[in-house]
């Protein structure tokens, strides 16, 4: 009998973790291909690379020869044609592989909204390993750029304003909300981010949109163009960071359904029996919880890894995630969310919000005005422990039983001054 | 997707120049320093005192002058901008340069103080001579290299103290340690042995323990001990609880920062002047290996040697004196034995097979020699004389190893080389942290993004993130609890703790916040 072949499209950690676990249950033959890497990397630690607290190594969660021990093969090569008739996929220097379960992993890549001039050079997104080395080149120093212009108040967005910030480069940031990342942070988080963010020198410019990018007879970028008042302001450098999208384009020519991303069944199956998606470039067909049909969250990558590489050992089983959860770091505020915390408060739920004087730290709760049931959390600058907080959502904990236990999620480093009773007193007000 | 150029070296550019004010304060800083290398180069200053508080002073004042304006207009939070760009901290031309200035200095420190000005008629001359007015204030005599030594060193745990304190004032844990570490280098380490040594009383630093402080039971040291009256049973008796009493109460507690970055004071110079260096560590997996064969080889090479040294110094006549060689060596094999034995039957879950392998081999060669000994009677009882052995021992290990490695190549291999390869105390501390101890790193549920912030930084060459990454608390004997890992998560993964005992150690196959089935199944299998 030929041995079981898992092939897996994209290094990144939807499809590393699949690897892993498929190794750990099986000895099925595994190879992943990418065109970006030769190793797994992590994606999020890129900007530490350009703000020199890393080097490429260190970005790498394995060491090289991890993957040759658990026998994972990796190949550097680029996907051109997926034929699920004949199992196999073709490779762009014309070789073909047979595979016996196919994992489509292929993450994201930077959203375009069809500005004119977003083809110039000196325009990118961040999101690649290339992209990294497109910004080195572009914004190397201020005298080379001397001013950045972002556009996209999100997580890329600041991060980027943050990188570009530690080399001494001025940048403007414009933010299409009334807020940063209003579409997502409730109206008072989302100020303090706001104000954190001038702090550091950076020029926001909230409610404003990109109209164009103006180029120079080298078809380089030299300005924005601002849609809300028609100013232009000189760059060298405009970082589209208005979000990802699935990255498909090796799917274009085949029968795997696709709608923006790659569409699969709660077993994260595509139309195919044995072709599945996972992370980012995965759009589930019915929705789970609350959660929107793509997730492009780091940790939904590594469940979704997790739960495949159970169906494809033989143990069927759907991905059904637990309690929401994320984090991000903004300049030196860190952010963790627990639970679902709306942008706006929605109907008979409520929200109360404290914030501490010196503008670094906050604490957002939602909780549900008809039973008093805790919904989630957000905190900023204030550290909580995932293991009690998970607790309090999945045993329904009532608001005023976690505000009066909030001690014991505290996951800041010993001897930080303690909020809990403050906080605690700020929302008793409203109770 | 388009091709760009595929450079891995990413070469990126340093933050930006120095201010004016860091330029000045950095001039005022090398003026001081200089008249230290022209008290070396055997300039003889007129006013002694005043070219001493000079050189001092300016030093002091370029060093903090220099913190204060780097760090005043930069908002709370990690600092660590540029820190691959930078020569002096990614092992440039001028890291090299100051490592090789450091190891010079210690070669001249440990093997020719001749040329540091020490003279063996007469009075001192060069750069000891410089501190002689210092050393008569606080020991009444003139000074000594060692003097020299511990005035730099002591100066060098206040100044760039400083600089981290301003480097990590968000963070109290760091602030308090840093106090902590600059008072028991002051104090313990340097005023206390100082001002005994006025009294006529034994040269004794409280907080430099056995088996770091290899010379305790030395013949020499024992005397001054015993001829000191009670005082000197007092020092005596403290170094023994210290060993056998409080140090394992301590680490049960707090695991072995307590002492190796709250006390120690080569733990006190890592942790301040050699911050910079912290991410230079060797990380692989092969450097982990070899660490934990010569810390341990270190470790038994002291226990032998000072086995060797107490035996010598004892009587035999049990008239005299009831401790006499024998009932020392049988209960040094029995003490051995039993540790040995202990670990094995309770703790053998948690011992990797190297370790056993190479307890057993070592202490059947500790024991085997004993026996020898016993019945053929010999003098020397580890093949050589205990004077050779602990000479032999302070040469290769004491001033090598923790002085011209330990120090002078923190620019080069990072700050704590001495630390994790081949401090003894650390080793046992280590043992003691790793098995019996409630102090953990707890990773926070599935938050952890392998970033890789926290291993980079690790002074001690963790791989933090292969455990944080899997949801793993990290108990490792190596840690000496610094904090730097939890402090530059960007995630908020990591705290260091003590806690119970019960899951100090827990393995997840299944991130914290995927399916509840799934992660119960798992988690629960592989515990």
């Amino acid at each position: 009998m030929v041995q079981e072949h898992v092939i897996i499209i994209g290094n990144g950690i939807a499809g590393v973790t699949a690897a892993r676990h498929i190794r750990k249950l099986s000895d099925k033959r595994i190879t992943i291909i990418s065109s970006e890497s030769e190793y797994f990397f992590s994606r999020t630690a890129l900007m530490y690379v350009y703000m020199g607290h890393m080097k490429w190594n260190h970005l790498k969660p394995y060491e090289d020869q991890f993957w040759k021990k658990n026998r994972i093969n990796l190949l550097k090569a680029y996907v051109t044609e997926i034929s699920p008739e004949d199992k196999s996929i073709k490779l762009e220097d014309g070789r073909h592989l047979q595979y016996t379960d196919l994992i489509i992993a292929t993450g994201s890549e930077p959203q375009k909204f069809g500005w004119k001039g977003q083809e110039a050079h000196g325009v990118q997104g961040l999101y690649s390993k290339q992209d990294l080395e497109l910004l080195e080149k572009n914004a190397p120093h201020n005298r080379a750029c001397k001013r950045a212009i972002i556009v996209g108040g999100g997580l890329i967005g600041i991060e980027l304003a943050e990188m570009l910030s530690t080399r001494d480069i001025p940048v403007t940031f414009l933010v299409r909300e009334k807020h940063f990342w209003n579409n997502v942070l409730p109206k008072h988080d989302a100020q303090l981010i706001d104000e954190h963010i001038k702090k550091h020198q950076i020029d926001l410019r909230l409610k404003i949109n990109l109209d164009e990018i103006l180029t120079d007879e080298n078809g380089k970028v030299r300005a924005v163009k601002i849609k809300e008042t028609g100013e232009t302001i000189q760059c060298d450098l405009v970082g589209l960071t208005t979000g990802v999208k699935p990255r498909l384009e090796m799917l274009s020519q085949t029968s795997i359904e696709t709608n923006r991303g790659v569409l699969v069944n709660p077993y994260l199956k595509t139309n195919y029996d044995n072709i599945y998606a996972i992370g980012d470039c995965a759009e589930h067909r019915e929705a789970i919880q609350n959660r929107p049909s793509i997730e492009a969250v780091w940790y939904t990558g590594k469940m979704m890894g997790e739960t495949v590489a159970q169906t494809i050992c033989g143990k069927p089983m759907t991905y059904n995630p637990g309690h929401w959860f994320n984090s991000a770091k903004f300049f030196d505020i860190e952010y963790q969310t627990y639970g679902w915390v709306y942008p706006t408060e929605i109907e008979n739920h409520k929200q109360l919000h404290w914030s501490h004087s010196d503008g670094t730290k906050a604490m957002t709760v939602n909780f549900n005005k008809e039973n008093d049931k805790f919904v989630g959390i957000n905190t900023f600058g204030i550290r909580l422990r995932h293991e009690v907080v998970n607790g309090w959502l999945e045993q329904n904990k009532t608001i005023l039983e976690v505000m009066k236990n909030l001690k014991q999620a505290n996951f800041d480093p010993e001897f930080y001054q303690s909020h809990e009773k403050d906080i605690f007193k700020s929302y008793q007000k409203h109770l | 997707m388009s091709k760009f150029e595929r450079n891995m070296a990413m070469t990126g550019e340093k933050p930006a120049a120095l201010s004016k004010a860091q330029k000045i304060f950095s001039a005022i800083g090398i003026t001081g320093l200089f008249i230290l290398i022209l008290a070396i180069a055997n300039v003889n200053f007129p006013n002694k005192t005043l070219f001493l508080s000079l050189s001092l002073g300016l030093m002091t004042l370029g060093t903090v002058g220099f913190s204060y304006d780097l760090y005043k207009s930069k908002q709370p939070g990690i600092k660590n901008d540029g820190v691959w760009f930078k020569s002096m901290t990614s092992r440039g031309l001028y890291a090299w340069i100051t490592a090789l200035a450091l190891t010079m200095f210690y070669v001249a420190l440990y093997w020719y103080p001749e040329y540091l000005g020490l003279n063996s008629e007469g009075a001192n001359t060069g750069i000891i001579s410089l501190f002689d007015p210092l050393s008569r204030l606080i020991n009444g005599g003139p000074a000594s290299q060692w003097f020299v030594y511990g005035t730099l060193y002591t100066l060098a745990i206040f100044i760039f103290g400083y600089k981290f304190i301003k480097k990590y004032r968000h963070n109290r844990y760091e602030v308090l340690r840093t106090f902590s570490v600059m008072f028991f280098q002051l104090g313990f380490a340097f005023l206390i042995p100082e001002i005994l040594m006025r009294l006529n009383q034994p040269y004794f630093n409280p907080a430099n323990i056995w088996p770091l402080n290899y010379d305790l039971f030395a013949g020499y040291k024992l005397d001054s001990f015993f001829s000191a009256g009670s005082i000197g049973l007092i020092m005596f008796t403290f170094g023994i609880l210290s060993i056998f009493v409080i140090s394992p109460i301590l680490t049960y507690k707090y695991g072995k920062r307590w002492y190796c970055s709250w006390v120690c004071g080569c733990g006190g110079l890592a942790e301040t002047a050699g911050d910079p260096y912290r991410h230079l560590s060797d990380k692989s997996v092969f450097a982990w290996k070899v660490e934990r064969w010569v810390i341990h080889s270190v470790l038994v090479f002291v226990t032998v040697m000072t086995i060797a040294v107490i035996y010598s110094y004892l009587g035999q006549n049990p008239d005299e004196f009831w401790f006499t060689k024998d009932v020392f060596l049988w209960s040094s094999a029995g003490f051995l034995s039993l540790v040995f034995g202990l670990l094995m039957y309770f703790k053998k879950e948690e011992l990797a097979k190297d370790a056993k392998y190479a307890g057993a081999g070592y202490l059947i060669v500790i024991l085997s020699m004993i026996c020898i000994n016993y019945f053929n009677y010999n003098q020397d009882i580890f093949l050589f004389p205990a004077h050779k052995l602990r000479e032999t021992y302070g040469f290769l290990i004491g001033a090598a190893f923790s002085g011209v490695i330990g120090v002078g190549f923190y620019p080069i291999f990072g700050n704590r080389v001495w630390c994790r390869f081949g401090c003894p105390m650390a080793a046992v501390l280590g043992m003691q942290q790793r098995l019996f101890s409630k102090f953990r790193i707890t990773t926070n549920g599935g938050q952890c993004i392998s970033c890789g912030n926290c291993s980079t930084y690790c002074e001690m060459g963790i791989d933090v993130r292969a455990y944080a990454q899997k949801g793993e608390n990290i108990v490792r004997s190596s840690c000496v609890g610094c904090g730097i890992c939890a402090s530059v998560c960007p995630r908020g993964v990591l705290k260091l703790e003590n806690d119970s005992l019960d899951n100090r150690i827990n393995q997840k196959e299944i991130t914290t916040g995927n399916d509840i089935d799934l992660m119960e199944f798992f988690n629960e299998k592989t515990k």
